[in-house]
């Protein structure tokens, strides 16, 4: 807050409402439309519709298929968030050492942030395609029995690396610059007291980096959640049998594909709340445990 | 400080070619004729279709999808950047600025109704969103496709942040020079947040280019699509097999797709580096 | 032209914090006013409700004739300094010293005019089309009183606009702010926590401590007749020696010291004597045996620090003590000397209330 501020009555309506007015019939009334909705059962022409508490819920909840994709999720973003950020942390360290063609590698290291899901998901499928893909037919040359076509850990392999490969960017400019904004005068205090680059890196750069890394977990986890969907549908579009579906890859086909209004809104009444909390423990970490 | 050693290199020079090998060969493979590539697979050196593929992608009627053009879906790619970065930054800018410096009654409600934006996002809305847009009967239009994007809390925030950050003298000062509320936007606050408009409107124009979820359900002729929506559809034809697959052309679209939003952040790599960094803060 | 009169102001936050506690203050025509104080007093809150930065609780302040409680910013005919100078950074000099004046729609022709005396009067007439960040320290600080000066107040607010800058800079500014506040004869006020900024350029120094004015008067009255602790303490540099003591009838007490010479104060309460080091002297029959710690050489003087023998500081410790002197006297460390100095030019406070009682 100003110290000082206007005090006008009307004015700040002004600045304020359009963005207030978008939000209201594009994100409140439509996300109230989905709770609504998840509490009621349409016939297969939405002719007519009656309420049935939390049915939709049950339904969707304790469907194999529902469980299997929130496996999936949660396996997928842990390794997502892991590897991506364990790249992108070795990478950025190194880049932050280096003085010759630091600039060059930042910019090798950095400009996929502007390639969108969908288009990398079509370039890694492309170089798995068994017709042409040579990373297909390398790993099958050097042993693997790889099909990701059938073969679901495969499918997931595929999938993982991808989206790893499209989030190291984003991770290593994050890293980067919370090395870089680590004061020099603590760097070579550092080097003063301790000998050992590796145990000077544990003991004092990392928890240094620890709002850095606790903030790119959240941003990581919620992009395994959600933008990773245009990776999904331009690779194995959740397939074989559902073995690469995340919740938000199915809240969209039992939604769009299948029509399921009820149960698709309640999946996204369920995702609302993850996002809830994800948000909450952000907020609360944020507060406590960093630093700075 | 010591000398980097070799190892830091060879790190980084695998790392490197990591994050562009695969732009590299996809770029390469679409330079070849399409029997080349189905005979010999990827390829590492450009060949000589170059124009012959990327003149049929981009000019061509039929040549990448039914009827569209790349050209085309380049054009509806930029309006989509652009609108989203500048509608974004607008809005934003005008939000952060009633939150900032003024005390109003209802101000902090209305924080946190766009706060709420963070807990919304796109996918766990998506076929009330739909419906939305279709009863207004914006599907197909630039308006349907960038207004609803525009509104969540990411950029409010960002300028927010930034405005806290500048000194309150100088809104005191302007207010000893007499100016008023919009006075003091306009002629104080917009020139000195140059840089930061600068910064966010490059990661917009990338965030826009790069919408997916949304473009895909609300544009339903060929005509309105994207390069990134573009890129669904080749992935489809290609799945459905038929004639030649026609994997030169697949490469030259992500090509084309992934082109201006790399330039972009090329170009301005540093206001965009700082823009990222401090939009997060 | 006006005088600034403050009547009963009151400031009290929204969160029920209260800063100011009833100030009453008359500010004559063309007088420069100092507020000094620690961080915190309230003494930048009353500069701010005089600007119109902070609302007014309660009580008035009028200037000139007109009561300004209510009167927007721009239209209370005043002009700030600020401390970080609270340049626009996107606009030149020019750009900054005209932004209030167009605001105002003054004709082209008088702001140029205006702009370019005040420029020729700082002279930073050859700057006028650089940005502040061209500018070093000492350049924006004149900036910053042009953009003041361009408007032609009918009172100046300066807030601590000298503490961004390095000591010798401050010196020469203050310098030139006080010949300033001279030839345009403009009744300003002047913030600062400086005491030596305050002594020097005051016409009348209010010394502002806990939200209330403990006194108001010239410098020197303030530094030969403080009337309470607080300002004994807060003016003079180097600070005023205070000494815990009692009163026993006829002597001032503290340990083996005795004080002759004092009367007619109370036995039952702790008392405060102070004595400025510039008072102190070299004397055989002097009352205070002191233990040299350090002597600080200052060119023309030096300042002699050390701790009086037999007397203990309120903690328990031993009580310091500071000397000035003339150059020739250099003592080593440990060496004993002995102080001696007029009762009459000591202070005695009571150390409850800080009431001076003589």
């Amino acid at each position: 807050m100003k110290r000082v501020q206007f005090e006008h009555s009307a004015v700040p309506y002004l600045f304020i409402a359009p963005q207030i007015i978008i939000i209201v019939i594009f994100f409140l009334w439509p996300a109230a439309q989905a709770i609504y909705q998840s509490f009621l059962l349409e016939d297969a022409f939405g002719l007519s519709s009656q309420f049935v508490w939390f049915r939709n819920y049950s339904d969707t909840i304790f469907n194999p298929s529902w469980l299997q994709a929130a496996w999936f999720t949660i396996i997928f973003s842990s390794l997502v968030t892991f590897l991506s950020l364990s790249i992108a942390l070795l990478l950025a360290v190194k880049a932050n050492e280096v003085i010759h063609g630091a600039s060059t590698y930042k910019t090798l290291l950095m400009w996929a942030y502007a390639i969108a899901p969908p288009v990398a998901g079509l370039m890694g499928n492309l170089m798995f395609n068994p017709l042409i893909g040579d990373l297909y037919q390398g790993m099958n040359a050097i042993g693997f029995d790889f099909d990701h076509k059938l073969d679901p850990v495969d499918a997931s392999f595929v999938v993982i690396l991808i989206s790893v490969w499209k989030q190291v960017s984003v991770n290593f400019i994050f890293f980067l610059s919370g090395l870089q904004g680590i004061p020099k005068s603590v760097q070579e205090a550092a080097t003063m007291d301790c000998d050992s680059s590796f145990r000077r890196f544990w003991t004092i750069t990392f928890p240094l980096l620890a709002p850095t890394t606790f903030f790119l977990m959240v941003i990581n986890i919620t992009y395994a959640f959600f933008e990773t969907f245009g990776i999904i549908d331009t690779t194995t579009q959740g397939a074989p049998g559902g073995a690469t579906t995340t919740l938000v890859f199915k809240v969209f086909q039992d939604g769009f594909r299948g029509a399921d209004i009820g149960g698709s809104s309640a999946q996204s009444v369920v995702l609302m709340i993850m996002v809830l909390l994800l948000t909450v423990i952000q907020f609360r970490f944020i507060e406590k445990k960093v630093h700075y | 400080m010591e000398r980097p050693s070799i190892s830091t290199h060879i790190i980084l020079i695998i790392g490197a070619i990591f994050m562009t090998l695969p732009v590299w060969v996809a770029f390469a493979t679409s330079t070849h004729a399409p029997e080349t590539i189905l005979r010999e697979g990827l390829q590492f050196w450009p060949g000589g279709h170059f124009f012959e593929t990327y003149n049929e992608v981009l000019f061509v009627e039929g040549g990448v999808m039914k009827k569209v053009t790349a050209v085309t879906m380049l054009k509806n790619s930029m309006i989509l950047g652009i609108g989203f970065a500048i509608g974004k930054v607008v809005i934003s800018m005008l939000a952060a600025y009633a939150i900032v410096y003024f005390r109003f009654r209802l101000g902090v409600p209305l924080f946190w109704i766009i706060f709420m934006t963070l807990l919304l996002p796109l996918e766990v809305r998506i076929i009330p969103s739909y419906e939305v847009v279709a009863n207004m009967g914006l599907l197909d239009t630039h308006t349907g496709l960038i207004v609803p994007l525009i509104a969540s809390a990411t950029g409010t925030f960002f300028f927010r942040q930034f405005f806290k950050s500048v000194p309150d003298e100088l809104l005191e000062a302007a207010r000893l020079d007499g100016a008023s509320a919009w006075g003091f936007f306009k002629d104080i606050l917009v020139p000195i947040s140059k840089t930061m408009i600068a910064a966010i409107l490059i990661i917009m124009f990338v965030v826009g280019w790069n919408q997916y979820l949304w473009p895909l359900i609300m544009t339903t002729q060929e005509d309105n699509y994207t390069l990134v929506i573009g890129i669904k559809q080749i992935y489809q034809v290609l799945n459905e097999g038929g004639e030649l697959p026609q994997f030169q052309k697949a490469f030259a679209l992500t090509i084309l797709a992934t082109l201006p939003p790399v330039l972009v952040v090329l170009i301005f790599q540093k206001w965009f580096v700082k823009g990222l960094v401090e939009s997060e803060k | 032209m006006a005088q600034v009169e403050l009547r009963q102001v009151r400031k009290t936050y929204p969160n029920g914090a209260e800063a100011i506690f009833g100030v009453d203050m008359q500010i004559a025509d063309g007088e420069l006013i100092v507020f000094v104080g620690p961080s915190g007093c309230g003494k930048s809150t009353l500069l701010r409700m005089v600007a119109g930065l902070e609302s007014v609780t309660s009580g008035e302040i009028s200037i000139g004739d007109r009561v300004i409680n209510d009167v927007s910013p721009s239209q209370r005919d005043v002009a700030m300094v600020f401390q970080n100078y609270a340049l626009y950074p996107h606009m030149t000099v020019r750009g900054n010293m005209s932004y209030g004046l167009k605001n105002r729609k003054m004709p082209a022709d008088e702001i140029e005019r205006r702009i370019v005396d005040a420029a020729k009067m700082l002279k930073i007439d050859q700057f006028l089309d650089r940005q502040p960040n061209q500018l070093s320290g000492g350049q924006r600080q004149r900036v910053a009183m042009g953009r003041a000066i361009v408007r032609n107040p009918q009172v100046f607010l300066f807030d601590e606009p000298l503490s961004n800058l390095d000591a010798k800079l401050r010196v020469q500014m203050r310098i030139e702010i006080k010949k300033l506040q001279r030839s345009m004869n403009v009744t300003s006020i002047y913030v600062t926590h400086d005491q030596t900024e305050a002594m020097t350029l005051a016409d009348r120094l209010a010394v502002i401590n806990e939200g209330q004015v403990e006194q108001m008067g010239a410098p020197m009255e303030l530094y030969s007749n403080p009337r309470t602790l607080f300002v004994a303490s807060f003016i003079g540099a180097p600070q005023i020696n205070l000494i815990p003591v009692t009163f026993d009838g006829t002597h001032l007490v503290n340990g083996d010291i005795k004080l002759a010479g004092y009367s007619r104060l109370p036995t039952d309460a702790p008392l405060v004597l102070g004595v400025r080091p510039d008072v102190l002297s070299l004397r055989d029959d002097g009352q205070f045996p002191v233990s040299v710690d350090l002597v600080e050489q200052h060119g023309g003087e030096n300042l002699i620090y050390g701790s009086l023998a037999g007397a203990h500081s309120d903690t328990g410790e031993s009580q310091e003590i500071c000397l000035k002197a003339g150059q020739e006297l250099l003592p080593d460390m440990d060496d004993r000397l002995t102080l001696g100095f007029n009762p009459d030019e000591s202070f005695v406070f009571r150390a409850d209330t800080g009431e001076r009682l003589k």
